[in-house]
């Protein structure tokens, strides 16, 4: 379990590597993306191992939050408002 | 049985993952990035919530599956929406690409 939990971490360090450098703005949205996906599969891990189900509670919350913030930048970034 | 293949799934999940994200660094432009990060990551999560739907009671299995059925709807829209507002922002493509369909139907 902790081998898993070390390589999920990972897998967060190199998210958080491509957007502390990426070199454009869809770069480091795209990465945040990956990060939100990563956290699902992270709290679910933890659902696994401490045999609490609040944890997939938090995982849907995170991927909801995650999927709305990433439409809204994508829109962002096309110039248009939501609305077309 | 049903506890190893449930592991069997948990390990492959965290192996996507890793996988996913070792193409996020390597990768030379966005667009591939994207194509290698969220296909492999979408596909480790949701190995890993297959896992929990074996490994843990009924009621959690069912919070798994909606979660999964969510990442599975969410996760390619959410990088198609990306990819397309880049385009569009007008993000090249990596040098060595050999085909741009997108440029290429706005023009003609």
């Amino acid at each position: 379990m902790t081998l898993l939990f070390s390589v999920l971490l990972v897998c967060c360090a190199l998210c958080l590597y491509r957007v502390a450098r990426g070199p454009s703005s869809a770069d480091r949205i795209m990465a945040t993306d990956i990060l939100g996906i990563l956290m699902v599969g992270f709290c679910a891990i933890l659902a696994i191992s401490t045999k609490k189900d609040y944890y997939l509670t938090i995982a849907i919350a995170w991927a909801l939050l995650s999927y709305i913030g990433v439409i809204a930048l994508a829109k962002f970034l096309e110039g248009k408002g939501f609305d077309e | 049985m049903r506890a190893s293949l449930g592991y069997f799934f948990l390990a492959v999940g965290v192996a996507f993952d890793l996988l996913g994200c070792v193409g996020l660094i390597r990768m030379p432009d966005l667009y591939n990035r994207l194509q290698a990060a969220t296909k492999c990551v979408t596909l480790g999560t949701l190995s890993i919530l297959v896992s929990v739907m074996i490994l843990c009671s009924p009621a959690t299995g069912a919070k798994a599956f909606l979660c999964g059925a969510f990442v599975l709807v969410s996760s390619p829209t959410a990088a198609h929406a990306l990819a397309r507002g880049a385009h569009r922002s007008g993000l090249r493509l990596w040098e060595k690409s050999v085909c741009d369909r997108l440029a290429e139907e706005k023009k003609g």
